[in-house]
């Protein structure tokens, strides 16, 4: 027989729901639903007056083959610093987790990257690798290699991954050491007595068990892909070269802060948001059932 | 210690300014000036607020260019607006079109009877923010034109002699040949390139950048920059980025580290670099005017400005306006102007503070410092080099700035790449024509 708590009448049920009501609406529904009704107009920057387009913007958007571009770069980009930020991190934490001695220093300084600004890291990463100035770059002109990432589209792509996914991989390390403390010895050291190697433990015990903390970090890596990153993007390559690193969130940014158009950066917030919101359906209907609570 | 205590105040909220200063009228000026352009604005500021009692100037820094015309933008959205704000060039079409947000400069002037004279103003400086009926909209604050900056300590060790004459872009190119001959590896650098090469080149050369008068005769305007003569100059110069004699470094002036560490032996920039470069080259070096192709379009003319000028917002009170009149008279008048020319490399406004400061024997001084002065005013602008007047030319920029790209790594020719900037360019001119109807 299934046990539920009832209450009598609807007052005290809406009251109690109420306070998390009112906090999506007032800063969820709200600002959505402004953006939603800003795609269909074309204002101007004063606010003074306003043309209605209807789908205008959409089509603005859709029939311009450089937004259509950036949803391939956003996706090589995300699942790029998705891998990047979760495999070192995951390695990072399996190491971590075998330490004995000082492992409480260690964690800590794995843990510093995450406080840096995506901004501040943007900076110290264009610093590193500015072309003919920059530390990395000269011992790479040394070693022969001509690093340029200003005109080389893969280099800056690449540099820009780096850049986003350093910081992140801090923040996963963590989760992924918790996960660890809380896998079950009793079944790593039941699985030793058989005579499994580590790896092999890894392999079949360890991994599944921490399928649920690895789902959760690829769904919250890829939404920080899609929307946090563009400090990093902003300060290293602005978009460039050419479009090779222009993200959808970042046209969002320079269409709506630089441009001053915010018909189309509403257009373009309403279009991520769809996107978003598919990602996270096929990522609950299909990874999920991979999943083993 | 007077002057440190009013100092003081300004700066500190502008709560308390109020409550020291109870019977004065308050006008808030946001401003995108940092480091030692910022400690320039203040000490203005001061000693405008010292040199009456009826008016308080409060100045804030409001992040960058971008930042401030944003800040000033939400703060109008929300009736919360400075009197005095500041704007890069490049916004000049956006707050021109907000014709409900802005209150032309001419008008504050006249309204405040203070001393305003719009001759005073140096033409070409002016030119770009005055309406087609010669009306001043807002005031030019810090105005620069880019200039050749040459090395001449890379010119010797390549074995050639740092007075060439480098007035034509014909002669620049034999030389970029003999600096590359000579063992150089950074033969020329530039910032700022659709500023430098595609906007002053067209205005140098006498050429539009954009239909129906650079955009001052109508909203309906369209690019022009893939007119011939801009395509045959970054034709050459994406041949000499080929040969690695035009080394890109990137959208901003990010070649200036390149230029000021002694790595490259000439650089195109802005005459307000001079304080920079300066403080900072451990060698010998020139200025020289803006090389032009011999031959092409009829160049010389003279250069367009960069920079930022101060607009002044609806809104207001009129006794604040009349405070707006005076600070803006008295950052006009002469002494204020050669100050800061001197100070920062910027252009002055007007012809009396540039005469103001040869009589001072500063050019004298520091040659090659009234190289820009010379360049801007030695012929009467025309239609195409009085300024640019484009709707979202910030993005505008970002458009050419990727166009550029494909040039110098050879993925596009010139003409595929300006034909490309124009297409694009067009769609967002025309969307800034629909959002101002």
């Amino acid at each position: 027989m299934e046990k539920r708590v009832t209450f009598r009448g609807w007052a005290l049920p809406l009251l109690l729901i109420a306070p998390q009501v009112l906090i999506s609406a007032v800063f969820f529904f709200y600002p959505a639903g402004q953006a939603i009704w800003q795609s269909f107009f074309i204002p101007d920057p004063f606010g003074l007056t306003s043309q209605f387009v209807g789908l205008g913007n959409f089509e603005f958007l859709l029939g311009d083959k450089f937004y259509r571009a950036s949803f391939l770069t956003t996706a090589v980009f995300s699942i790029l610093v998705t891998l990047c930020s979760m495999i070192p991190a995951l390695f990072l934490a399996v190491m971590a987790d075998r330490l004995i001695k000082g492992s409480g220093v260690y964690r800590t300084l794995l843990i510093w990257p995450y406080a840096v600004a995506p901004a501040v890291a943007g900076v110290l990463w264009l610093f590193m690798f500015n072309t003919r100035v920059g530390v990395i770059s000269w011992y790479l002109g040394k070693l022969g290699y001509d690093w340029n990432h200003v005109l080389n589209g893969g280099e800056a792509m690449g540099l820009v991954v780096v850049a986003s996914a350093w910081g992140r991989i801090s923040y996963n390390f963590l989760f992924f050491f918790a996960a660890l403390q809380a896998v079950p010895r009793s079944v790593i050291e039941a699985a030793a007595i058989d005579g499994a190697r580590f790896w092999r433990r890894f392999w079949t015990i360890v991994l599944p068990l921490l399928s649920p903390t690895t789902f959760f970090l690829l769904v919250v890596n890829i939404v920080y892909a899609f929307f946090e990153t563009f400090g990093v993007i902003h300060t290293i390559t602005a978009g460039g070269p050419q479009q090779s690193t222009t993200v959808l969130v970042y046209k969002v940014f320079s269409d709506g802060f630089v441009g001053q158009d915010l018909g189309s950066s509403s257009a373009q917030s309403v279009v991520l948001l769809i996107v978003v919101g598919l990602l996270t359906v096929i990522q609950f209907k299909f990874i999920e059932k991979r999943v083993h609570y | 210690m007077k002057k440190t205590l009013i100092g003081m105040l300004a700066t500190s909220s502008a709560i308390l300014v109020p409550m020291a200063a109870m019977a004065q009228t308050e006008v808030q000026f946001w401003h995108a000036f940092t480091g030692r352009l910022g400690e320039l604005v203040k000490a203005q500021v001061e000693e405008f607020n010292a040199s009456q009692s009826d008016y308080v100037v409060v100045e804030s820094h409001k992040g960058n260019y971008s930042e401030t015309l944003n800040a000033g933008i939400a703060a109008f959205r929300a009736q919360e607006q400075p009197h005095i704000l500041m704007v890069f060039e490049v916004g000049t079409a956006t707050m021109m079109a907000a014709g409900g947000a802005i209150k032309p400069v001419h008008e504050v002037m006249e309204a405040s009877g203070a001393t305003f004279d719009p001759d005073a103003y140096i033409g070409s400086v002016k030119g770009y923010y005055t309406s087609t009926d010669g009306d001043m909209l807002s005031l030019p604050f810090n105005s620069s034109t880019p200039v050749l900056w040459v090395n001449r300590d890379a010119f010797e060790a390549a074995g050639i002699d740092p007075d060439t004459d480098l007035s034509t872009w014909q002669n620049v190119d034999a030389v970029l040949d003999q600096l590359k001959a000579g063992g150089e590896n950074c033969p020329l650098v530039t910032a700022w390139q659709s500023w430098i090469h595609l906007e002053n080149f067209s205005a140098y050369h006498d050429v539009p950048f954009a239909t129906k008068d650079n955009g001052f005769a109508g909203l309906d305007t369209e690019l022009a920059l893939n007119g011939e003569a801009q395509v045959a100059h970054l034709t050459a110069m994406g041949e000499w980025a080929k040969d690695e004699k035009f080394i890109y470094t990137g959208r901003r002036n990010e070649g200036g580290a390149n230029f000021r560490s002694g790595d490259c032996a000439l650089f195109t920039e802005s005459s307000a670099g001079y304080a920079g470069i300066k403080a900072e080259a451990e060698f010998d070096f020139d200025v020289r005017p803006l090389p032009y192709w011999e031959g092409v379009g009829n160049g010389p003319q003279n250069t367009i400005i960069g920079g930022a000028s101060l607009w002044v917002m609806e809104g207001h009170e009129d006794e604040e306006y009349k405070g707006v009149g005076e600070f803006l008279s008295f950052l006009s008048s002469s002494n204020v102007q050669a100050a800061w020319h001197q100070n920062t490399g910027y252009l002055p406004i007007t012809s009396e503070a540039g005469e103001a400061t040869r009589a001072a024997g500063f050019y004298d001084e520091n040659p090659g410092t009234d190289i820009a002065v010379i360049q801007m005013t030695a012929k009467e602008p025309t239609a195409n080099s009085k300024g640019l007047r484009l709707g979202s030319f910030d993005q505008i920029r970002g458009i050419i700035d990727e166009e550029l790209e494909a040039i110098w790594s050879g993925d596009k020719s010139a003409q595929e790449a300006m034909d490309s900037a124009k297409e694009r360019g067009d769609a967002l001119l025309r969307r800034f024509e629909t959002a101002n109807k």
